[in-house]
């Protein structure tokens, strides 16, 4: 883990290389709450909403990096940027990249026809529950970037 | 994530050998994700196919307003407890 201290008014960093596994999903999770409830004044609710969009975007970076060959998987990265109103985090993976704006909608869900899709509820979730969402192409994969503020989504 | 294969398989085993009627308890799971609603959207699917379904008891804010986003509290039907859901389920 790499903690550094930003410029004046910058806010703190905090960074974690965490190996591609499920079985370190829950381990994420706590320690990203933990970090935002030390270094931001995030109200619960979204503290809880950042607890769930973080697992979001880790467990797609381990799908991406589980789609390689064993020996060419590269640990996640979450970087966290932390203000008082303010958390961003960023979670990148090497594994290849993908099209956001190519993801099929799903059918409304009181048709039959949306029970055939198991997956792919992970992005519309991210987006419901940031104020910002950001998929960059960078390096040999994706960087997603969630952004929660204060502010309270109805 | 961890933890839905052993969902998944614990309600289609459940599914295959018991019931096509399911009640599924939520009210101690402190957290729920995409992939666990995945896993309840497919036993969903597998019940209704079967002529069964799959119930939610679910009252804590955190795990309900998963459901709320997706959405996904129109193809499920919640309740408030195990009883509600086997009237409900009785009806």
């Amino acid at each position: 883990m790499h903690r550094s201290k930003g410029r004046a008014g910058m806010g703190d960093h905090i960074e974690l290389d965490v190996p591609a596994r499920p079985e370190f999903l829950a381990m994420v999770r706590a320690i990203v709450t933990l970090i935002a409830e030390t270094g931001s004044k995030l109200p619960v609710p979204r503290i809880d909403d950042l607890r769930l969009a973080v697992t979001e975007a880790f467990a797609n970076a381990i799908d991406a990096e589980r789609r390689k060959p064993d020996g060419d998987r590269r640990p996640v990265v979450v970087r966290c940027e932390l203000e008082p109103d303010y958390v961003a985090v960023e979670v990148h993976d090497e594994g290849g990249g993908f099209d956001p704006a190519a993801l099929t909608p799903h059918p409304d869900v009181t048709k039959p026809a949306r029970l055939q899709f198991e997956r792919g509820l992970g992005i519309p979730l991210m987006r419901e529950l940031t104020d910002e969402l950001e998929f960059r192409h960078e390096g040999g994969g994706t960087t997603v970037r969630l952004v929660l503020t204060s502010h309270l989504r109805s | 994530m961890a933890t839905a294969p052993g969902l998944r398989e614990r309600l289609h085993g459940l599914l295959a050998e018991e019931t096509q009627r399911l009640i599924v308890d939520l009210d101690d799971v402190g957290f729920l994700d995409s992939t666990a609603l995945g896993v309840l959207v497919g036993a969903l699917k597998r019940a209704r196919g079967e002529g069964g379904d799959v119930r939610i008891v679910c009252t804590q804010p955190r795990v309900r307003k998963v459901f709320e986003i997706t959405r996904l509290d129109s193809a499920f039907d919640l309740f408030d407890t195990v009883d509600e859901a086997v009237r409900g389920a009785q009806e």
